[in-house]
Formats: structure tokens, sequence, C-alpha cells
């Protein structure tokens, strides 16, 4: 039975994996045809016909974090680290019946690599789904606080 | 007085025939000069005339250091304007874009300007009386700039009083704007949405110099195009269509054979093309319905040649590039010696299937976002470029590649897809829009 708590763990547990690098766990935490979006409006509606930084399936997730290994994968020498600082996630939606279960977290990201931190503010949206007794995510929606400024590589998970 | 003032000379020794000096890249005295003379020398891109498409609306950009805005007047005219009040300084406008109205107002004492930069009215108007006040540059108004060109609804401007005019600067380069607005079924593009911005540190010209070099993509971008190659081969199962994202990364893993035959063409004043023949956007699937909208326009023979020019990237020097295929234009603005913004607008072709304005966000979105793969291998190389210059065991920069003894400058001509010319095309424009103004200006100064 999915409950509100196991939203909010299912959220701390996702960001330990992704601080902890786990990389492929992480993308256990997908349902197949799961999304990852950060948008570049403000409440952006579009993810297709409206400009984002990231909109991005399974597929090409699995080439992120694949591409992290890679033997020639320059840009990772020295490597990324990343840090997430979540706010207790509201629960907008836990409706068993109907299968819909969102939630939406607070955060602060911090990602460093060599000696450059960099720091980004904003708010995660998920939207999960039950699949053989175990949430997944639909959507990851990532909206940043200043989305529209410009920034240097950004090159982990938010 | 550093090393270079306006010592023509000096700069012109920075270029070789197949070499240029580190300074270039690294020295802030350079950077100094090259906002003072090469930028408003050339002609700049600051804005499309679909982010201006009713009276009062008004975009602002930076021309090398000049802040500058450009809005249109209720006869429909487009004029730009140093963005300043004539009476402290103030900047008018805030924004990227907006609409002001019928005039704009100075947030600071309420000076007002009508949208083509006159005077209004100015609160108190009486405490200038018999003070001379018309005669002042003040009494004008916004300061214009003289030297606009809106072709094709791209607006350019030139800063300096003298230099090559519009035609003469860009000549046959402006085919690629052409096809890329001529790819719209109404002959028409549109900005719809603001740019992907992505910051850079290292000097804006590394930037310029990648969009033509053929020989980095199958090396600087094994880890991203070649990791999506590998993967999709993996987890492509039964299926026959490539996806989009697929089609969008592979063809970057192309072998040197394809960028040799597919040719780079140079034009003078430091402009030029890859992807003469084919380029990596060659082979996109169709789109439903495009083709019989493009022949109902253009009819069938020129629709096919429309259609069928699918250039690679085209630099406008000093800095932007269009791809026309995908209607994308990257704005390469340079910051400071070491710091380069980077903004990467979507065109949308007015009349046009979504799918086609969909594939264009989504290239846009891969390659030049902070947070694509793509661009996270190309910006490592730049900073580590930018690291590496600093070095004293060599000071020069080879662009040697193909080089042929002889070789004209400030000439059209299409040569092998792999050559470093553009490149040496490129810095042959530099030297002389950095310098073109210097002597007269020492004489001025005597």
């Amino acid at each position: 039975m999915i409950t509100e708590k196991s939203i909010t763990d299912f959220i701390y547990r996702e960001a330990e994996l992704l601080d902890t690098m786990q990389w492929d766990a992480w993308l256990a935490l997908f349902h197949a045809s799961g999304r990852y979006w950060m948008p570049l409006e403000w409440q952006q509606q579009d993810p297709v016909l409206q400009p984002s930084l990231m909109y991005e399936d399974l597929l090409l997730l699995k080439v992120r974090v694949e591409r992290l290994a890679g033997e020639r994968t320059f840009s990772q020498k020295p490597k990324s680290r990343c840090h997430h600082l979540l706010q207790a996630p509201t629960i907008t939606a836990c409706d068993p019946a109907n299968g819909l279960f969102k939630a939406r977290t607070s955060f602060i990201y911090t990602e460093t690599r060599g000696d450059v931190l960099e720091r980004y503010s904003g708010w995660a949206s998920h939207d999960l789904i039950e699949s053989d007794g175990h949430l997944k995510i639909k959507l990851k929606r990532i909206d940043l606080v200043n989305f529209d400024a410009p920034f240097g590589n950004i090159q982990l998970f938010m | 007085m550093g090393r270079y003032g306006n010592d023509a000379g000096a700069i012109m020794a920075l270029v070789r025939k197949a070499e240029v000096h580190r300074d270039v890249y690294v020295d802030p005295e350079i950077f100094d000069l090259e906002m003072e003379h090469l930028f408003p020398n050339s002609w700049i891109y600051i804005g499309h005339a679909s982010q201006l498409s009713k009276p009062g609306d008004f975009i602002t950009a930076n021309v090398g250091r000049q802040p500058l805005m450009a809005s249109r007047h209720s006869d429909g005219a487009i004029h730009v304007f140093y963005n300043r009040c004539p009476h402290k300084g103030v900047k008018i406008a805030s924004e990227p874009c907006g609409n002001t109205g019928k005039f704009f107002r100075c947030p600071y004492h309420a000076w007002s300007f009508k949208t083509d930069g006159s005077l209004l009215a100015i609160p108190l108007k009486k405490g200038y009386e018999g003070t001379g006040f018309p005669d002042t540059q003040a009494s004008e108004g916004l300061a214009k700039v003289k030297n606009v060109v809106v072709y094709r609804d791209f607006i350019f401007v030139r800063l300096s009083d003298a230099g090559l005019s519009f035609a003469d600067y860009f000549g046959e380069s402006l085919s690629t704007i052409d096809n890329m607005v001529d790819r719209s079924p109404e002959g028409k593009l549109a900005v719809v949405a603001a740019p992907i911005r992505y910051m850079h540190n290292c000097n804006w010209k590394m930037l310029v110099e990648n969009q033509t070099d053929t020989c980095h993509p199958m090396v600087a971008h094994e880890s991203s195009a070649g990791t999506a190659v590998k993967v999709w081969k993996r987890e492509q199962g039964d299926s026959t269509e490539t996806p989009m994202a697929v089609q969008l990364y592979a063809p970057f893993m192309s072998p040197y054979e394809f960028y040799e035959q597919s040719g780079i063409r140079i034009w003078p004043n430091g402009h030029g093309h890859t992807g003469v023949a084919n380029s990596i956007h060659s082979n996109y699937s169709d789109v439903e319905g495009y083709v019989e909208q493009m022949v109902a326009t253009y009819g069938e023979k020129r629709a096919h040649e429309v259609l069928g020019e699918v250039r690679h990237n085209t630099i406008y020097f000093p800095n932007i590039m269009v791809k026309g295929a995908v209607q994308i234009l990257r704005n390469f603005i340079p910051i400071a010696v070491d710091k380069t913004l980077v903004e990467s607008w979507v065109y949308r072709l007015v009349g046009a299937p979504d799918k086609l304005y969909e594939r264009a966000l989504m290239y846009n979105r891969f390659i030049n976002a902070p947070t694509s793969i793509v661009g996270h291998d190309d910006l490592e190389m730049y900073e580590r470029a930018q690291e590496g210059l600093t070095s004293n065991g060599n000071q020069w920069v080879n662009l040697q590649r193909l080089h042929e003894p002889g070789e004209a400058d400030d000439v059209t001509a299409v040569i092998n897809g792999t050559s470093e010319r553009q490149m040496r095309n490129q810095f042959h424009a530099w030297a002389k829009f950095m310098t073109m103004n210097m002597d007269k200006r020492v004489e001025a100064a005597e």
C-alpha cells in the first residue's frame, strides 16, 4: 500500500542514490516511459514545442550515465560530485485508487568538479506511478529559480 | 599603455600565414582592442525583427561593450539606439525584450522619448529655457546607431562611421540566411521563445573556430555521440525506426572521409561554412506534409533546391554561426578575454509543421545547452586551451592543416572539408578589422 510516507521515502532515497553516484540504481527508479525534464520557462507547460534545458527519456538518460564512466569522457577527468539538500516534500497527490502519486520538493543542489563548486536552487516535482508494487518515476521535473541564467556545465542530475 | 595600443603593425604580426600568437586568446589588452576596434568595425547581429512585431516592442543587446536597444516605431520602422538616457546615462531598457507602449520613459527623472528615439518631454522644461539646451546632444534624444541593416528580418549594426557597406561586408555569404528563411513555406522566420544561454570560461574566438573544425567531432564527441550510438545499438531491440534523438547525435561520429568530401566554402571578410556537398544534417527523416507545402509555395524545382542545400555551420564573422537546416543561430558574445556568453536561438519556420520546430529545439538542447553532453565535451576543450595557452613553451597556435603556399586571402573558394583554411580566413579578417581604423586614430590624436 503506497502511503504519503512511501512517497517521501522514495524521494529521499532517490537523492541518496544520486549523491552516492549509484547511477544504475537511480535509473532503475524510472518507469520504462519515464522522463527527466528541466524547463527553460516559468511555469512551462510544453516540453516539446517550448525550449527546455533537458527533456530526456530512459534511452538518453542511459547514454548520460554510460558517458560518465567513459574512458574518453574528458569533461569527467576529474569527476564531478553532487549533493542534494532537500526540504520535506509536499505531497500534492496520494491516490492509490487512481494510481496518482505526486510531490513537490524544494532543494538546494551542489555540483562540484576539481576546485569549482556551483550551487543551484529550485523545486523538484515528482510524478510517480505504481508498478509491481513499487513506485516508479513517470516524470521528474526540475524548475530552477534562475532557469534563464547562463550556467556553465551541469553534468550530473538534480 | 600596453604592448599593442594603436600599433597596427604589432597586431598584424600576431597573425602569420598559418599560425596565430596566443595573445589573441589570452591577452586582456587585445580583448580591449577587439571591443574598441574589431566589433565596432564589423557588422554585428543584434536580433530578429520578429522580436519587434508590434509598435513599442523593444529588445536590448550589447555590441562589444556598447549597450544598445532596438525598437519598432509607430510607422513600422526599426530604430537602434545606445541604451542610455541622454540626461544622466541611466539605461532606458533593463530587460532583454518587452513593449514600452507609445514612448520610453527614463525611470530616474522621467525624460521621455518617442519610439524613434526623439525627445518627447522633460518635466519642468522651463528650467532649460535660455540655457542653450537645444545646442546639446541631449536635446536630440536617444543617441542613434546610424548604420543599421535589416536583412530578411535579421538586424545587423556597424557602430563605426567608417567601414565596409553591409553588402560588401557579407557578399555571397548571405545565401545561408536566405536558405534558412526560404525553408519556411511562407518565407518567414519567427522567434517565439528565449534562447538557451551557456557561459564559457574561454575566449570567444575558440567557439567561432570550433564551428568549422571538422577534425574534432569524432574525437572530442566520442564520449557523447559515440556513447549514444553504442547505447542505441544495444537497446534498439526490434525497432526499425531510428529515434529523432539518435538521428541528431549519430552523424557527429562520421569519419574523416565524410567531412573531407562534404567540403568547406570560404568567402571574403572571414565568412565561411562547412557542409557544401552534404552535411551532418542531410539524412534526417522527412517530416510529413512539409515537402508538399514547399512545392506548393516554390514549385517542384525551387523547393528541392532549397531543401537540397543542407549546409552545416556558417560563420558570419566575427561572432555568429547559423545553421539553416535546423534553424539555429548561435551568438558568441564576448564578456572578457576568458569569458564568453553563448546564446543559441531557434527560429520557427512560419507555416511549417510543428515537427520541424520540435527537432530544432531538440538539437539546440542536445548540442548547445549547459546540460548538453556534446556541449560538455567542447567546453572542456576550450577551458583546457584557455589554461594551456598561458604556457611559454610555445606561443603559437597552429592552423596549418591543408595550407598551400601562396594561399589567397579574401576570396571565395570551395576546399577540402578538413582544411583549417576557414580559421585562417577568420584571422585574416580579424587583423583587417582590428586595424582598419587605427592609423586614422593615431593621426587624429596627433
